[in-house]
C-alpha cells in the first residue's frame, strides 16, 4: 500500500489518462471541449498531488526500480505546469483551424506519464520503461496532421532515428548488466566505484551517452532536431521542445551521476566534445535559418550543449545549475513557440521569420513580450535566460574550466546574432502587409503573457528557484 | 524627508518605473500627456540625483548612502548599492543629460514618442545603478541590460543604415562584456563573494590579474572606447537619433572609465602597473590617430564622434600614467591629479559631446543632411544657433575657460611628470583637436550660403535655446569654477591612489 502511494502521481496519471481516452470516445460529437478540460483537469490533479505529497527525504519503490525524491518532485511539478500550458496553446490552434485533434490531449498525457516514469526511474529497465512510453506518444503526436508530407515526413525520420537511439541505449544498458549483473542502479554505482575496472563498462557507457546526445538532440545526434521542429504541428513542436528536455536532464542526472558516478573521468570528456561541438553547431547554423521553428531547433541544440556544461562540472551545484538551466528554457521555450501559435491564423502557419516583421506596430504588447523571451534566450540580463547561462558558467568556471566557459561565452555571442534578427523584425521593420490578422483567443493570449512574465519574474528574483534547484541536488548527492 | 530614505533606489527605480510606465499608459493618451509625463519623471530623477548630492559628504572617501538587502541568497549576491566621489558626478551628469534629452525629442520624434521617451527614461535607471552597483552581479545585470534600450533606440528611430549599426553596437558591447563575466566568475572563486568591495582585498597573483585586466580590458575598452576597439562608435553615433546619440556620448562612454576606475584598477593594481605601457599606448594612439582619422570627415556626426574617442584616449591615459607618474616622482599624489582630469575630463566631455550632437541635431532637423558639403554660411540664417555652436566648438577644442580645457590641461601637465614625449604626443590634441572643431565649423557656418534649403533655415526656437543655454552655461561653469567638481572626488581618488599603490600579489 505504501508503495502505491509513493507512485501515486503516475498511478493517478495512467488511470486518469485512460479515463480521459473513454471522455473522447463517449462525448457528444459538438462538445470538443470536454476532453480539453478533462486532459487539463488530469493534469491539475496529478500537480495537486505532486505539491501536497511533497517527499520530505527519498523513497524507493518496488524493489528500487523507482524512487521519490525532492528532485523528482520540482521536475514533475514544472512538467505539469508546461504539459498544462501547453494544451491551452494547442487547443487555441487546433480550434482556429477548426481540426478535432482530440488526441493531442490524449497523446501528451501519456507523454507525461513516461517522462514521469523517467524522472523517476531507479533501474536501468524503468528509465527504459519511461523513455518508450515518452518516445511512442511522441512519434504519434508529430504524426498528427496526417495530411502534411512534411510532418508525415518528420515522423518517419523521428521515429527511425528514435529507434536507433533507443537501441543504442539499450545496447549500452545490456553490456553494464552483463559486467555488473544488476540492473538497480544504487548496486549499479557500487559496482563501479568499488569493482574492479572493466572495459565494458567504458563501452556500455559510450553507448549510454550515445542514448541519451541523441533524446537531448546534442552534435552529433542532433539531425533529426531541426526537421522534427519544423515539420511538426507547431503545439507538438511546443511539446517536443520544452516538457521532454526536463525528463532528458533526469534521464542523464540518474544514468551519469548516479549509475555511473565512478567513471565521471571517462563521461566529463565526452560531454565537453557533445557540448562545444553543438554550442557551435547550433550558433552557426541558426544564423542562416529564414523558418523560425528550424531556427528555435538549432538554438535549442545550442541550449543543450549549454545544459550538458552544467553536467560536466560534475558538482553538486554544477547539477543544480543544469537543472536550472533546463527549468528555464523549458519555459522560455514553450513561450517562444507560443508566439508563433499566436500569430498564426487557420490559413497560414506564420512560421517563417518574415511573419515576425513589423510586430511592434501590429501588437505592442505580443511584441513586448516576445523581446523578453527573445532576449532571455539570447541570455542578456535581467531576464531568466541570463540566470541559466550564468549559473553554468559559475560552476564550469569553479571546476576549472575557464577555457571552456570562455568557449560558451563566444559563442553565445554569435547565437546573439540571429535573436537580433528577431527583434530587429518585430521592432525595426514595417509589417508584411500579407500577414494574417493576429486573432488568437484572449485565454491564450493570457497564458503567453503569463509565460513571458514569468521569464521576466524570474529573472530580477532567481534566487528562490536556484535555491530549490541546490537542495534538490544536496538532497540527491548527500 | 527621513534621513533613511533609499535616495539610490529611487534614483534607478523612478526612472524605471516611469519609463514603463510612459511606454504602456502612453498608447492610450496623447503624445502631449507622453511629453508631460516623461519630463515629469526626468526632472523628479534630476531633483532625487541633487539630493544625493545634498547628502553626499565630501569628506568622506569611501562609499556613502550605501543601500543592501539580499538578493540571490545562496550565493550571497546583494542588492548593494553605494556611491562615492567617482559615482556621484556621472549619476549627477545621467539625469542631467537625461532632462536634455526628453526635451530634444520633444517635437521631433513623430513615430512611436511613447517607446521613445520611455526607452530613454529605463536607460537613465539603469545607468544609475550601473554607477550605484556595489555587488559585481548586480553591475553586470545593469550593464548588460542596458543595451536593450539603447538597441531598440538606434534600431527604430536611427538613420538609413541604423540595423548594421545597431546589431553591431550590441554585439560589440556584449562581446567585451561576456568576458568580464568570466572573470568575475572567476574572481569569486577567489574572493568567495560577489561584492565588489571583497574582489577590491582579495590577493592575487601576477599572472591571474593579467588575465582578469585583459578581461576587464576588453568590456571597457570596447565601451570607452579605445582603439582598435572602437569601430562601432562612429556607426553608431552616425545612425542613432539625436538623443541616442547624446546618451551614448555622453553617459555611455563614461561607463568603460568607470570600469577602469572600480574594477581594473583596484582589483588588479599589479597588472596594471605591469601592462600601463599597453594602455599608455592605446591612448596615445587613440589621440593623435584618431584625432587626424577626424580631420578627414566629411559627415558632422562622424567628426564629433571620432573627437569623442580622442577625447576619450585622455581618460585612459589619465587613468594609467599614475603608475609611471608615481615611479618618477616618488609621490603617489602626483598622480592623483591625473586621474582627477580624466574624472573631470568625462564630466565635461559630457556636456561638451552632448551640446555638439544636439546642435548638429538642430541642423539635422531641418536640413535632413549630416555631410558638412550641405551646409555653409548658416551663420547668416541663424545667429543665434552659431553663437552657441561657436562656444562648444571652442570648448570641443579646449579653450581656457570651457570645462574641457580643465581635464585635458590636468592630464597632459601629469603626463609631463611622466615623460616628456607622452605630454608632447597627447598636446597634439590642442592643435588637432582644434583643427578639426574649427574646421567644420568654418566650413559649415561661414562662407556662402550653400543652397536654397539652408537660406531658408529658421533659427532656434525657445525649446532649442533653453537646452543649448543650459548646456553653455555648464560648460562655462566647469570651466571657470570645477572646485565643486574636485570637491566631490577628492576624497575618493585618494582612497583609490591608496588601494593601487598597494600590490595585491599573496
Amino acid at each position: 500500500m505504501n508503495e502505491i502511494l509513493t507512485v501515486l502521481p503516475e498511478a493517478s496519471m495512467a488511470a486518469l489518462a485512460c479515463l480521459v481516452l473513454l471522455v473522447e470516445v463517449f462525448r457528444a460529437p459538438d462538445n470538443r471541449a470536454a476532453t480539453f478540460w478533462a486532459a487539463a483537469m488530469a493534469v491539475i490533479i496529478v500537480l495537486a498531488e505532486i505539491a501536497l505529497w511533497f517527499p520530505q527525504g527519498t523513497t524507493l519503490a518496488f524493489n528500487g526500480t523507482y524512487r521519490a525524491d525532492v528532485m523528482a518532485t520540482v521536475l514533475k511539478a514544472f512538467l505539469m505546469v508546461i504539459v498544462l500550458l501547453s494544451f491551452f496553446y494547442a487547443r487555441d490552434y487546433f480550434e482556429r483551424r477548426g481540426r478535432a485533434v482530440q488526441e493531442f490531449f490524449i497523446l501528451a498525457l501519456f507523454a507525461a506519464l513516461g517522462m514521469m516514469v523517467l524522472i523517476s526511474a531507479h533501474s536501468l529497465l524503468t528509465i527504459y520503461l519511461g523513455l518508450e512510453l515518452l518516445s511512442l506518444s511522441m512519434y504519434a503526436m508529430v504524426a498528427m496532421d496526417r495530411d502534411s508530407p512534411s510532418a508525415s515526413e518528420a515522423a518517419m525520420k523521428y521515429f527511425v532515428l528514435g529507434a536507433l537511439a533507443s537501441g543504442m541505449l539499450l545496447y549500452g544498458m545490456s553490456m553494464l548488466y552483463g559486467v555488473s549483473g544488476t540492473l538497480d542502479l544504487s548496486v549499479l554505482a557500487t559496482q563501479v566505484a568499488g569493482g574492479k575496472a572493466h572495459l565494458l563498462y567504458t563501452f556500455g557507457l559510450v553507448f549510454v551517452v550515445i542514448g541519451l546526445a541523441f533524446k537531448l538532440g546534442v552534435v552529433p545526434f542532433h539531425m533529426w532536431v531541426p526537421d522534427v521542429y519544423q515539420g511538426a504541428p507547431t503545439p507538438v513542436t511546443l511539446f517536443i521542445g520544452s516538457a521532454p528536455k526536463l525528463a532528458a536532464f533526469a534521464m542523464a542526472i540518474r544514468l551519469l551521476t548516479d549509475g555511473l558516478a565512478g567513471l565521471a573521468g571517462e563521461w566529463t570528456t565526452m560531454l565537453v566534445l557533445l557540448s562545444v561541438a553543438s554550442m557551435a553547431i547550433g550558433n552557426l547554423v541558426a544564423i542562416a535559418q529564414t523558418n523560425i521553428k528550424r531556427m528555435l531547433a538549432y538554438s535549442t541544440i545550442s541550449h543543450m550543449g549549454f545544459l550538458l556544461l552544467g553536467l560536466l562540472a560534475a558538482s553538486t551545484a554544477g547539477y543544480a545549475a543544469s537543472m536550472f538551466y533546463v527549468i528555464v528554457y523549458a519555459v522560455m521555450s514553450m513561450g517562444a513557440f507560443g508566439a508563433i501559435i499566436l500569430l498564426s491564423s487557420a490559413s497560414t502557419e506564420s512560421e517563417r521569420l518574415q511573419d515576425f516583421a513589423g510586430l511592434a506596430k501590429r501588437s505592442p504588447w505580443l511584441a513586448f513580450l516576445m523581446l523578453i523571451l527573445i532576449f532571455s534566450l539570447a541570455g542578456v540580463p535581467p531576464f531568466a535566460g541570463f540566470w541559466a547561462k550564468w549559473f553554468v558558467l559559475k560552476e564550469v568556471v569553479a571546476a576549472g574550466y575557464s577555457w571552456l566557459a570562455i568557449v560558451a561565452v563566444l559563442f553565445s555571442l554569435i547565437g546573439a546574432y540571429y535573436y537580433l534578427r528577431v527583434i530587429k523584425l518585430m521592432y525595426f521593420d514595417e509589417p508584411d502587409p500579407a500577414c494574417a490578422v493576429i486573432n488568437a483567443g484572449d485565454d491564450v493570449r493570457l497564458v503567453f503573457t503569463v509565460n513571458s512574465l514569468a521569464v521576466l519574474l524570474l529573472g530580477l528574483l532567481p534566487g528562490t528557484l536556484m535555491s530549490v534547484c541546490l537542495a534538490a541536488m544536496l538532497a540527491y548527492n548527500g | 524627508m527621513s534621513a533613511d530614505l533609499p535616495l539610490l533606489s529611487i534614483a534607478i527605480w523612478l526612472p524605471i518605473v516611469g519609463g514603463l510606465w510612459v511606454i504602456f499608459a502612453g498608447r492610450r493618451v496623447s503624445d502631449a500627456a507622453v511629453r508631460k509625463d516623461s519630463m515629469l519623471f526626468a526632472l523628479a530623477s534630476f531633483a532625487a540625483s541633487l539630493v544625493l548630492w545634498q547628502r553626499f559628504d565630501n569628506a568622506n572617501g569611501g562609499m556613502q548612502l550605501v543601500e543592501r538587502m539580499a538578493w540571490i541568497k545562496p550565493f550571497n549576491i546583494e542588492y548593494s548599492l553605494g556611491i562615492d566621489g567617482l559615482a556621484l558626478p556621472l549619476i549627477l551628469l545621467t539625469t542631467f543629460t537625461t532632462v536634455l534629452v526628453v526635451l530634444a525629442g520633444w517635437v521631433v520624434i513623430k513615430d512611436r514618442l511613447s517607446l521613445y521617451m520611455g526607452c530613454f527614461l529605463l536607460l537613465e535607471g539603469l545607468m544609475n545603478g550601473v554607477f550605484a552597483a556595489q555587488d559585481a552581479i548586480l553591475f553586470y545585470v545593469f550593464w548588460e541590460a542596458m543595451l536593450i534600450p539603447m538597441f531598440l533606440i538606434i534600431g527604430i528611430w536611427g538613420g538609413p543604415q541604423r540595423v548594421y549599426a545597431t546589431i553591431k553596437f550590441f554585439l560589440y558591447t556584449f562581446m567585451g562584456s561576456v568576458f568580464m563575466l568570466v572573470a568575475l566568475l572567476y574572481l569569486y572563486g577567489k574572493a568567495g563573494s560577489f561584492a565588489i568591495a571583497a574582489m577590491h582585498e582579495v590577493p592575487l597573483t601576477l599572472a591571474e590579474q593579467q588575465w582578469i585586466f585583459v578581461a576587464f580590458l576588453l568590456a571597457f575598452a570596447v565601451k570607452i572606447p579605445m582603439w582598435p576597439v572602437h569601430t562601432w562608435l562612429p556607426d553608431a553615433h552616425v545612425e542613432a537619433p539625436t538623443g541616442g546619440s547624446v546618451v551614448l556620448a555622453a553617459i555611455m562612454l563614461k561607463m568603460g572609465g568607470y570600469g577602469f576606475l572600480r574594477f581594473s584598477l583596484p582589483i588588479a593594481p599589479d597588472a596594471s602597473a605591469s601592462l600601463d605601457w599597453l594602455m599608455i599606448g592605446l591612448s596615445l594612439i587613440a589621440v593623435v590617430y584618431i584625432g587626424f582619422v577626424a580631420l578627414v570627415q566629411q559627415d558632422m556626426k562622424k567628426l564629433i564622434a571620432y573627437s569623442s574617442i580622442s577625447h576619450m584616449g585622455f581618460v585612459t591615459l589619465g587613468l594609467f600614467i599614475a603608475f609611471q607618474v608615481a615611479a618618477a616622482s616618488g609621490d603617489w599624489h602626483q598622480s592623483a591629479t591625473g586621474i582627477a582630469g580624466a574624472m573631470v575630463q568625462m564630466v565635461s566631455h559630457g556636456f561638451i559631446s552632448g551640446a555638439m550632437f544636439l546642435c548638429v541635431g538642430v541642423l539635422y532637423d531641418r536640413v535632413h543632411s549630416r555631410q558638412i558639403g550641405d551646409y555653409g554660411g548658416v551663420v547668416n540664417t541663424m545667429p543665434v544657433f552659431a553663437g552657441f555652436m561657436m562656444l562648444f566648438s571652442m570648448a570641443n577644442a579646449g579653450l581656457p575657460g570651457t570645462s574641457g580645457f580643465v581635464g585635458e590641461f590636468l592630464v597632459i601637465l601629469t603626463a609631463f611628470k611622466a615623460n616628456f614625449w607622452y605630454a608632447v604626443l597627447a598636446s597634439m590634441t590642442l592643435i588637432l583637436g582644434a583643427a578639426y572643431t574649427l574646421w567644420m565649423y568654418k566650413r559649415v557656418m561661414f562662407g556662402e550660403v550653400a543652397s536654397a534649403a539652408v537660406a531658408e533655415l529658421q533659427d532656434i526656437d525657445g525649446r532649442e535655446r533653453l537646452i543649448l543655454l543650459t548646456l553653455a552655461v555648464a560648460v562655462l561653469a566647469f570651466g571657470l569654477y570645477p572646485a565643486p567638481l574636485f570637491d566631490m572626488m577628492n576624497a575618493s581618488v585618494d582612497q583609490l591612489i591608496i588601494q593601487i599603490s598597494h600590490s595585491k600579489l599573496p
